[in-house]
Formats: structure tokens, sequence, C-alpha cells
């Protein structure tokens, strides 16, 4: 071993309480840290797991378009236009085709076709407006693993049965409706169906809740007069959620239809989580800042101790870098072990507060262990620290032994 | 072992140097001398005669000076801070007025902390030899124990074997005895005549001790930053 790093680690050893307390402030500024950017990560997911409840991460469709003027130079004739939505119909043309083009992208993991209408469920006098999804109701459930919001009822009945419904809880209850009643279900086209409830859901989101029903798409196209390929919307997720402006772009040239992805639908509530993350990871990230800095005090003050035994180690032939390396290992050593206690720690607190039940649709307090944080919390730990080291190694290394020895 | 042809060991030319702090003040006035191998050169004078200050810019420490050094046939002046740590690791032994041993350290540990240093031997090696060195000194038996917990006498003594565990070529002490008794002193002084007559090696000590002086080869007297 090279004998700067044995007296560093003598140091360290002869030291133990000074050791010690500068770990546990790391210990503490890291697990809070890494705790803190957990519960983060944890509410993230929370919310895109929300998001993804009813969004893919595109989303096919046709967009209103406008008139425009066909004479497009006005620098010799002021136009006056009245721009005026030119869209008369909402439905993908040819959409079997489209929708296997879109399959056959190699970042396309599935894709699914939908029926979005209007509906007005009808029981007695009381009427609830809602929309209902044309849907196969399998392959939504692949997408958007709606099953287990499931309180009654299953979705293959649902696959079976044209004239199924499967409908939010709050219409349910509501409409006093129970498994297996039959409902009356009118479209804005006119068209009246008499459908039998096979399943409830409850999301958790009191606007689904209350108004969102399931159906199969050839009853969706019934309720609309129109024939087997009409579809409003293709949905489709992809390999990765995060670069999913990416493949919109990748996407959109192979269609006239608006490819969207879920971060243009949802930029409100992500807007949200990058406020939390970026004040959360702010504050977190103060504290072990705070936690480098009594590496650094007590760096200092052992320097400051230490000068004779710096001014003779420069004596008898030790540079200015071994110096810097004595006391950049020091700092290092109780870097590590604070870091790893550190890490340990918030192993503990995210343990105790992932078993901590929320109830309703939250489950278990969403905090998660995930491995990229720990890597990251680690080599912030470690960087930090050998900044706290440096400085005050830096200054033990420019003392001028003559000045010492002197006395 | 003494050669019969004098080998220049160190020199200086025209070695002068300014204090600045109160007021700008000439501490030595190019001092201009020779040491050879196997001398035991004493420097005196009275204080403030620039007898410390000129042992330090002998010492490589100290390189705020006007003039040249050479150690060793090598010019010294103008190398930067790495070069000297090397050279003084390799060729300069020091013995100071305090011991200035590493406390957590064992006795034998602060002997071959300079020779670990240099990396020339294993450390297998390092440990014969130190062990080598301080039975030289007559401290086989204290090798183990803690570097504070010996007397101040010893703890210089196991400050001399530091020093001569790289074998080098010039020893240098800052008034070496000091802080010792008579007794002690002359121990001290044993030991370094040995160190000249027996392994040839130089000796540049700075001392206000007259016996010591008039007992050692030659004794340059400063006065003033001029050499009497």
């Amino acid at each position: 071993m090279n004998i700067d790093y044995d007296i560093a680690l003598t140091h360290i050893i002869t030291r133990k309480k000074q050791t010690l307390i500068a770990s546990l402030g790391v210990t503490i500024g890291l697990a809070i840290y890494l705790f803190m950017n957990s519960l983060s990560a944890g509410f993230t997911k929370y919310s895109r797991d929300e998001i993804f409840k009813n969004n893919a991460h595109l989303k096919v469709f046709k967009d209103d378009e406008y008139c425009k003027p066909l004479n497009k130079d006005t620098s010799t004739l002021n136009i006056i236009v009245n721009p005026q939505i030119t869209t008369t119909t909402k439905n993908i043309i040819n959409p079997n085709n489209l929708l296997t083009q879109i399959k056959q992208q190699n970042f396309i993991t599935n894709a699914i076709a939908q029926v979005d209408l209007t509906v007005f469920y009808n029981m007695g006098k009381t009427q609830i407006k809602g929309s209902s999804s044309g849907v196969n109701i399998l392959e939504y459930n692949a997408m958007f693993n709606n099953e287990k919001y499931l309180v009654g009822g299953s979705l293959s009945t649902l696959q079976s049965n044209l004239n199924g419904i499967i409908i939010g809880k709050g219409i349910a209850e509501k409409l006093s409706l129970k498994l297996n009643s039959n409902v009356t279900v009118s479209s804005s086209y006119g068209v009246v169906k008499v459908l039998r409830v096979v399943g409830i859901f409850e999301s958790g989101n009191g606007f689904n809740d209350n108004s969102k029903s399931y159906i199969n798409i050839a009853t969706a196209q019934q309720f609309l007069k129109e024939g087997p390929a009409y579809i409003t919307t293709i949905y489709a997720n992809t390999l990765n959620a995060d670069i999913a402006d990416t493949y919109a772009q990748q996407l959109q040239p192979i269609t006239n239809y608006k490819v969207e992805d879920w971060k243009t639908t949802n930029a409100d509530l992500l807007a949200g989580d990058k406020t939390r993350n970026a004040m959360m990871g702010a504050i977190s990230l103060s504290i072990l800042f705070i936690a480098a800095f009594g590496i650094y005090n007590i760096l200092s003050s052992t320097i400051v101790q230490k000068i004779n035994d710096i001014a003779i180690l420069k004596a008898i032939g030790f540079s200015g870098k071994d110096v810097i390396r004595i006391f950049v290992s020091e700092a290092l050593i109780m870097g590590l072990i604070g870091t790893l206690f550190g890490l340990v720690f918030a192993s503990v607190l995210i343990t105790l507060m992932a078993n901590i039940y929320m109830g309703g649709p939250v489950g278990y307090f969403p905090i998660y262990f995930k491995a990229d944080l720990f890597i990251q919390s680690f080599i912030l730990g470690m960087l930090l620290t050998l900044f706290a080291g440096y400085f005050p190694a830096r200054k033990a290394a420019n003392v001028d032994p003559v000045s010492i020895l002197r006395k | 072992m003494q050669s019969n042809t004098k080998q220049l060991v160190l020199s200086t030319n025209k070695l002068s140097k300014y204090f600045y702090d109160p007021v700008k003040f000439k501490v030595l006035e190019e001092v201009s001398f020779n040491a050879y191998k196997g001398e035991f050169l004493t420097l005196v004078g009275k204080s403030g005669s620039g007898k410390s200050t000129l042992l330090y810019c002998l010492s490589t420490m100290d390189t705020d000076y006007n003039g040249e050094l050479t150690i060793l046939e090598q010019k010294v002046t103008g190398k930067n801070q790495t070069q000297l740590a090397h050279i003084r690791n390799e060729h300069i032994g020091f013995v100071f007025q305090f011991h200035y041993l590493l406390p957590e350290f064992t006795c034998l540990k602060n002997v071959m902390i300079p020779a670990l240093k240099l990396g020339k031997y294993s450390k297998q090696e390092i440990e014969e030899r130190a062990y080598h060195k301080l039975e030289i000194l007559g401290l086989k038996d204290q090798a183990l124990k803690p570097a504070s917990k010996l007397s101040g006498g010893q703890q210089q003594r196991i400050a001399i074997a530091r020093a001569l565990i790289n074998d080098p070529a010039i020893i240098m002490g800052d008034e070496p005895t000091g802080n010792l008794d008579s007794k002690n002193s002359e121990n001290v002084f044993d030991i370094f005549k040995q160190l000249t007559q027996e392994f040839n090696q130089t000796i540049i000590a700075v001392t206000h001790d007259l016996d010591f002086a008039k007992a050692s080869d030659r004794t340059i007297e400063l006065a003033d930053g001029r050499i009497v």
C-alpha cells in the first residue's frame, strides 16, 4: 500500500470519534437525499400510472382543420377570411390499414382501435350524460390494465356479449344499477339500446367513475349509425414512454392524421411533476451539501491540529500532491463510510414508508427502490466528499514547512 | 574509510536572502561555501546572524533566495517543489530541535516512512533496515512502542534514525541538541561523529552549543548574514 494511504488510514483509525461524526453527517444527509428522491420518483410513477389509466403513449386521431384562403399572397390584396372548422367527420379512413402500418413500426409494442362517443344513461326519469368507448376490451386491457379497477363482473363477459356494458361505479350508484341489471343507453344520433351491466369499475378518478363506460366496438358503431370501418382513435404504446414525443415525430409521416404523444396531452400534470421534482431535488441536495460541510470542517480542524506533522512530512520528502492525497483519501474514507450507511438508512426509511397503507385507489404509499437513484446518490455523495476534502487538503499542501519548523 | 581527495557534496555561490516583513532587511549577504563528503560542519553565530535562515535555504525548503545552491553536483536552484521534495527525500536527512515524530505511529513506522516514500526497497527490506538503524542508535527494543511513549532523548534518537533511513549524503540539524541534557547531547554528538567517520556522511548543523561546535570538524561563523 502506498504510504500516503497508510498515513490517511492511520489518521482515520486513531481519530475514530471525529471520523464517526463526519460520517454520521454524510449518512443522514445522504439518507434524506435518497429518501426524498425516492419519494419524488414514487409520486412521479404514481401520477404516470394515473395518466396511463386513460392515455396510451401515442394517440392518432383526426384533428380539426380550418379553412385557409387559397391566395397566400397578401402583399397586394387584403383578404378578409372567416376561418371555420371544415372537419365534418371525426373518423379515420381505412383504419385497419393504418393500424397494421402502425403495428409494423419497430418501436410500437401495442396498438388498438377505439370508437369514442357521447352517450346518455337512462333509468326511469334519471338521465346521466357520459362518454363511452367502443373497444375490444381484452386488447384494451392489455394496454391500459383496467381489469384491476373492476369491482364486479368480468371483462370477458363484455367480449362475448354485444349488448353488454361496463360502467363506472358512480353511474351504477346514481342509477341504482347492479351487476346484470339493464340500462337504457342512447346516443346523440337517436339510437337507443338496452344494455346489460356486465361489469362495474372504480378507477379512483371521480370524473371517469361518474361518466365513463365501455362497450364493444360494433355496438359503438351502431350507436353512431356507422359501418364496421368506423374508427375515431388509434392508441399505441411504445418501447419507452419517456421519448414518446420522438416516436410521435417518427410516426407522423406515415399518416395524415394527427399523432399526439401523452406528454403533450398531459402537459399540465407533467408541469406539476417537474415543479415537485425540482423542489424536492433542491431541498435534498442542500441537505447533502450541508453534510459535506461537516467533512470540510472536521478535515480543516484536523489539518490545523496536524500542522507540525504536515511540515515534517514535507521536510522528509512528501510533495504537495502527497499531502493532498493523504487528506483527500481521509475525506473519501469518511465519505464512503457515511455514504454506505446512508444507503442502508435510506433503505430502511423506504421500506417503512412503502409499508404504510394509504387506502383507496392509492393502496400502499407510492415509494420504490430505484437502483439508478441509489447509484446516483452514491456517486453524488462521493463527489461532494471529494470536493469537501480537496479544499482543506490543498490548504495543507500549501503549508510552508519552514515557518512551522523554525519555531 | 575516509577518502583522500575531498569530494564536494554541497556548495553555495553568493547566496543572498531578504526578509520583507516588517521592513526590507538583508539576512544573508553573498554567502559562499563548500561542504565535503564526510565532513562534520557546524554553523554558529549570534541570534539573528542568519545561521538558521542559511540552513533552511540549504535544506531546499526555502527557495526564496538569490544566488545558487548545488547539491551532489546538481544545481538545485530553480527546481520545482515536487523535484525538491524528491531531492530531500533521497539525499537529505533532517534532525530538528523538536523531534517531530508522528504520534499515531510506532517508532519503527516513523523511521520507515521516508523509505516507504522513496520506494527504493520492498517493505520487508525497509523494515529490516529500520531495525538496523534503531540498533545503531540503541533503540531496537523500543521499536514497536508508539513514538509518544518515549523519553525526550529517545525520541530525538528515533528522529535521527528517521533521518538516516535513506542513507542520505547530507544530514542537516537545526539545534539538534537544543532540547537535550548534556548526557543526551553528548550521545547525539557521538552518533553524528560516527556517521561522518564510519559512513562518510556529511553533517551540517546549526548550534549555539559552543562545545558541540568546537568538537566538530569545521565551524562556520555567521555575523549579520556574512561568513566571518
